[in-house]
């Protein structure tokens, strides 16, 4: 199996070298993004393979850092996020085979990317592990940058460096911290030494910036909503579908399974609260944002926030000793990472069909696209009802498993964490009722109302081979609705790899548990579904029986307003609402004060000739506050390292000569020591 | 037995509710105009009217898609089953191992998204403005009732219906003042939800009504009955709700015959017929407040509901 | 079993912490003035069944007194004054109503962490009952600190003296009680009296009716020029048009 999976990663690796000479070629590039489907339905084979088998044993690479040899070892938790991994690759491969990325810069990269998150999951030593996150960063930024030729991409790519390079900096020196204390990089040799104190103390906080800038946790979540937008829409899927998970792998890989059973309570408290100000934020933005690539960056913010709530409540009930409870709260976690996989890669795959077939991503240029590609609109529904946590759809199983926890987190006896969890809960469902706000909004916008532009007015349905792209995604995202129990089931062993062998994944047959013992709660999708279809059939039958005239088609009523005239064939724009006007009730509740939101209404005086005006702007305070004095920071410093080149031959080596001795005092004191 | 007693129960839980639903609203309707010194349609005009819009053609708009038509059944289907789930005479229903007051938030939020939906379908202002609003004031909605629910959960230990219920009825609770402010914060949340007074005004069939109606604009005939029914579904099963949750007395178990059912019935009708009364008297007396006063509204409701759960975090740290 | 009565004096004390929040929550000085005459009901009703779970007569006469005095004098006076002196009718907040709930409710909670481990060994409702009076002690205190409004801030005063004679009566044995708050209740009425006083004599040195004018929240011709941010609620009213005016009406 592992073999296999060392295998799948070296045939991605020379895919990548062959890409470069077939990139150019549209018939190369769809050979390529063939060989990535190949490889990733392999994954999702293995993935499952390894969750029903089982498997701890650990391989070493014959080649690897000088100190060792790179371990491979594939285990429950490896094995989850593989199959995630897996299956948004797939998907998203399938989409690019149907639309080869126009630029063939994103063509070699991309199977790398895939290897460097294949490699980050399977690895089993810390080192594989940042030498797979590094080429996963550096192989996305390729691919981000691919087309530079516009100013803002440009940006987003620096951006997204910058951030790559802060995750690199913590996350290593959080590895560096666990392995100088047990004094081995393989994860078996971390797992048999957990740091306590303040060394754990420094691990959590390094991990969670680490990981937590690179899955876009607030507040390190700002470049996702610019760096998404400038990749190609496959890639943007993968990147929020996988690349986000592996970062939360990284988060449950250090914090749950690495640092021992044995943490306090307090540990899950930064993951809660960074959660659910992610989560709330995100969904806020998502509910403000007019362009389709950004609003869905900014969901995808608001559901690693819901994801990081559930293991920080999973870290915080295994310190109160709650086993069941804490494998409630992992449950959770797991399962709303694969069903947001799988959905969020659906709905950025049809934001790139619409901007193909539409030609914008802006909300405001797009409209009634339901009558055009009615294909797309059936399965942007499913991702949306799916992304606003409706049920039957998978995002309400892992949703609800998630409230379930936090309503759960009053057992932990606790004054201090019972009001976070309380907090907590009103901030998910917040972010819940967001999230469907936000959605309602992309597909009424997006796929009803009339065009807005003739260039929208023009879509067509999208090719068959990419239908299949949306189809696939569609279909799942509605089995994994409906089948909860056996996906949990299967993720039993991932279950036992963050919790301990005792955990018991919340699920019974087809059903969810939420709570434990006689008193739990029952979410069964089958039965729902069910009651849904035949109480559907029956009012169905009810209805026409009494209503038996068909419906007649007539001009719009629209409370009464004129028709607009003649020069105007998709109506009066402004009788239609906007994606500010639909913002705006929300803009004005929450946006004021959470994301500083500012309206300014110019009505010219009676008589005045001018026309009249509206603005309405927000700025995500994690911008202003984070990103500009850190790029202030770079510029005082960048500006000070110029001085070097000033320097004298003289002094130049004097500097080198510095810095050599210093070296050589701290190794002295290091040995004294 | 215990299965064939469940199902009766349920199927006649349906039919009441089914039967009960038009004549809440026609209730509530002829309560108001009587204390508004007005006679009053007679509390069965709803029926009426549905009879009425079911006979007409339905109309839709030229560029309606298959959302318009598909919408109103959806919103219809949702509610009834989560009616379905609420106990009313009787506990311990065949649904009631279903009944989770999580599955029943987001059954009303699929039957939300349905109606707002519809409400941009044809791309309208004033559909666009009642389909913002109407999510807008769900995102304050939403936490305020899944915190009272917490308090719930809290002392039956479970977010099933059924068994908090059962819990409340049965158990020593007392008169709790957690519980006072939960059931505020729900009453609040259930004013909002259903558009009624000092959120919305359900009285006006005009374009200037805010939220509920301004989504309804564009629908007619079987369409507009659908959407009134599922209006009136969703009335009763908030008074429902609250009637099952806080005034759980004299519900019959399902296995104790009909008897005791005939009492839990006449319970349930005195409880609704209460709350009615209640909400009649309450939307005569209050004002509509405007639109960007709602989320105050709500936010108290949620602040009342983080306080009733710090009340019973400290109890139960207590106890 | 004898846990209904204790039940009721706990849910008498818990509407005494609504009723503060409702307080709070009133952007109207007459509503806060109703339901400052509300809240002075209960705290008479909670009087007047810890008189009679107590089996102590004397609280009766506080539960009279507070009545008599806070349910239906005090009230009145103050609407009266309200009405001779013209007094703008919203309240001024220092903090906006969303920030001073939830400020109120932080103040609960700290008040909740306070009381319960210096009374640790009386029973559950007991302490309960401590912690909701010291809630509405702070929440009147909150309330004196968040209002610019002159009337607002004496009900914060009498409400807060409210929560003082709660926490008094509900202390079976606790001596003096009547006569605390007596004493209390005179000092409460020297404010108001100077309170009206100092207004009277404000009203009539100032003649600047445009100062007031420029208090008024529903200025007819600013209000539509209203740029977003703090008050802005109003400056939608150009973009949503017609309806904007019509969602008032």
């Amino acid at each position: 199996m592992l073999t296999a999976l060392s295998l799948v990663i070296g045939a991605l690796l020379l895919l990548g070298l062959a890409a470069v000479p077939l990139a150019p070629r549209a018939a190369g590039a769809r050979l390529v993004h063939g060989g990535c489907v190949a490889a990733c339905v392999l994954l999702v084979v293995l993935a499952i393979w390894a969750l029903l088998a089982g498997g701890g044993a650990v391989l070493a690479l014959p080649f690897g850092p000088p100190w060792g040899r790179a371990l491979l070892a594939l285990d429950g938790l490896s094995a989850w996020f593989l199959l995630v991994l897996g299956v948004t690759g797939a998907i998203a491969s399938l989409y690019a085979m149907a639309r080869p990325p126009a630029r063939p810069g994103a063509v070699p990269p991309y199977p790398l990317f895939l290897a460097g998150m294949v490699l980050t999951v399977a690895a089993a030593d810390a080192f594989t592990l940042m030498f797979g996150f590094e080429v996963m960063s550096l192989a996305s930024w390729a691919l981000v940058a691919a087309d530079h030729a516009q100013a803002e991409n440009r940006r987003a790519a620096r951006l997204y460096l910058m951030m790559a390079a802060l995750s690199a900096a913590c996350l290593v020196p959080a590895f560096g911290l666990l392995a100088g204390h047990a004094g081995g990089f393989s994860f078996a040799a971390l797992r048999a030494a957990p740091p306590t104190g303040w060394l754990a103390g420094g691990v959590l906080l390094l991990g969670l910036l680490g990981a937590g800038s690179k899955a876009g946790l607030a507040p390190l979540h700002s470049w996702q909503p610019m760096v998404y937008p400038a990749a190609p829409s496959h890639v943007t899927a993968l990147m929020s579908g996988a690349m986000a998970k592996v970062a939360l792998y990284v988060l449950a890989r250090l914090l749950l399974d690495l640092c021992g059973p044995a943490q306090p309570l307090w540990w899950g408290v930064p993951l809660l609260v960074v959660g659910a100000v992610s989560a709330v934020l995100g969904a806020l933005r998502a509910t403000l944002e007019d362009d389709t690539k950004v609003l869905l960056a900014c969901s995808s913010i608001e559901n690693i926030g819901l994801i990081t709530i559930g293991l920080g409540l999973a870290l915080a009930f295994r310190g109160a000793d709650l086993g069941p409870l804490a494998a409630l709260a992992a449950g959770a976690a797991l399962l709303h990472i694969l069903n947001h996989g799988v959905f969020k890669t659906l709905l950025f795959l049809v934001a790139g069909s619409v901007l193909a077939s539409a030609g914008s991503r802006r909300l405001d240029r797009l409209g009634g696209l339901i009558h055009a590609m009615p294909v797309t609109a059936g399965c942007a529904l499913v991702g949306i009802a799916a992304a606003a946590a409706l049920p039957p759809l998978s995002g309400f199983a892992s949703e609800w498993l998630l409230l379930q926890a936090l309503l759960a987190g009053w057992r932990t006896g606790d004054i201090g964490f019972q009001v976070l969890a309380a907090a907590g809960t009103a901030l998910a469902a917040m972010a819940t009722a967001l999230a469907a706000a936000a959605m309602v909004r992309l597909f009424g916008l997006v796929f009803l109302g009339r065009p807005r532009t003739p260039r929208g007015a023009g879509a067509h349905e999208v090719g068959r081979l990419e239908r299949w792209a949306l189809l696939i995604p569609a279909g799942l995202t509605l089995l994994l609705g409906l089948l909860p129990g056996p996906m949990l089931a299967l993720a039993q062993p991932a279950l036992m790899a963050l919790l301990g062998p005792a955990a018991m994944a919340p699920a019974q047959g087809f059903a969810l548990l939420g709570g434990t013992g006689e008193a739990a709660a029952w979410y069964l999708p089958l039965a729902l579904l069910a009651a849904l279809a035949v109480a559907g059939l029956l009012v169905l039958l009810a209805v026409r029986a009494r209503s038996p005239l068909e419906t007649r088609r007539g001009p719009v009523w629209n409370g009464g307003f004129i028709n607009a005239p003649d020069y105007l064939p998709f109506g009066d724009p402004l009788s239609q609402p906007s994606a500010g006007g639909f913002a705006q009730p929300l803009r004005s509740m929450l946006g004021t004060s959470l994301l500083a939101a500012r309206q300014r209404v110019d009505m010219p005086r009676p008589g005045e000739t001018r026309a009249a005006g509206y603005t309405a702007s927000f700025a995500d305070p994690a911008f202003g506050w984070l990103v500009v004095p850190a790029a202030r920071l770079r510029d005082a410093v960048a500006k000070r390292c110029e001085t070097l080149r000033d320097f004298s031959v003289r002094r130049c080596l004097s500097l080198g000569f510095g810095t050599l001795l210093a070296l050589l005092a701290l190794l002295a004191w290091l040995e004294a020591h | 037995m215990q299965t064939l007693a469940g199902l009766l129960t349920q199927a006649l839980h349906l039919a009441l509710v089914l039967l009960a639903a038009p004549l809440v609203v026609g209730c509530t309707r002829w309560l108001k105009a009587r204390m508004m010194g007005r006679r009053g349609a007679p509390p069965w005009q709803p029926v009426r009217d549905l009879a009425k819009l079911l006979r007409k053609r339905p109309v839709l708009a030229e560029n309606a898609s298959l959302v318009s038509e598909a919408a109103p059944y959806i919103a219809v289907v949702t509610t009834l089953v989560a009616l379905a789930l609420v106990p009313s005479f009787a506990q311990g229903m065949a649904f009631a191992p279903l009944g989770d007051l999580l599955l029943v938030a987001g059954l009303l939020a699929l039957a939300r998204v349905a109606l707002v939906l519809a409400g941009m379908d044809v791309g309208t202002a004033f559909g666009g403005m009642g389909a913002a609003r109407e999510v807008s004031f769900s995102a304050f909605a939403e936490p305020a009732l899944l915190v009272a629910v917490l308090s719930f959960a809290i002392l039956a230990g479970s977010t099933n219906l059924d068994l908090v219920a059962a819990t409340f009825r049965d158990g020593q609770l007392g008169l709790r003042v957690s519980l006072a402010l939960a059931a505020i914060a729900m009453l609040a949340v259930a004013l909002a939800d259903n558009a009624r007074m000092p959120v919305d005004n359900p009285g006006t069939h005009l374009e200037l009504t805010m939220v509920h109606e301004a989504m309804l604009l564009e629908s007619s005939g079987r369409h507009l009955a659908l959407w009134e029914f599922q209006a009136a579904l969703k009335l009763e099963l908030w008074l429902a709700l609250l009637a099952a949750v806080f005034l759980p007395f004299g519900t019959a178990a399902a296995g104790a015959g009909p008897l005791a059912w005939g009492l839990g019935l006449l319970a349930w009708l005195v409880k609704m017929a209460g709350l009615t009364l209640a909400l009649a008297v309450f939307e005569s007396a209050i004002a509509k407040m405007r639109v960007f006063r709602v989320p105050e509204f709500l936010g108290a409701a949620l602040l009342l509901a983080l306080l009733a759960a710090a009340l019973l975090f400290v109890s139960t740290g207590l106890a | 079993m004898g846990k209904l009565p204790y039940d009721i004096a706990h849910l008498l004390g818990g509407a005494m912490l609504l009723l503060s929040f409702v307080l709070l929550y009133q952007r109207r000085v007459q509503a806060v003035i109703n339901a400052f005459a509300v809240q002075g009901g209960v705290l008479a009703l909670a009087a007047a069944w810890q008189a009679n779970m107590q089996g102590v007569p004397e609280l009766y006469l506080t539960a009279l007194i507070a009545f008599v005095a806070k349910a239906v004098l005090i009230p009145l006076a103050l609407r009266a004054m309200l009405r001779r002196l013209d007094l703008h009718r919203a309240v001024e907040t220092a903090l906006g109503i969303g920030t001073s709930m939830m400020a109120g409710v932080a103040v609960v909670a700290l008040a909740i962490l306070v009381v319960l481990p210096i009374t640790a060994g009386a029973r559950a409702i007991a302490r309960e009952d401590l912690a909701l009076a010291l809630s509405v002690v702070l929440l009147g205190m909150l309330m004196m600190i968040t209002r610019r409004n002159a009337i607002s801030q004496v009900v914060g005063l009498m409400s807060l003296e409210n929560g003082l004679v709660l926490a008094a009566v509900g202390a079976a044995g606790m001596p003096l009680v009547v006569e605390l708050s007596t004493a209390a209740l005179v000092l409460v009425v020297f404010v108001v009296a100077g309170f009206f006083v100092f207004q009277i004599r404000e009203r009539f040195d100032s003649v600047d009716t445009a100062a007031l004018e420029s208090h008024r929240g529903e200025g007819a011709g600013d209000g539509w020029r209203g740029e977003g941010a703090g008050d802005g609620w109003r400056g939608d009213a150009g973009q949503d048009g017609q309806r904007g005016g019509a969602g008032q009406a």
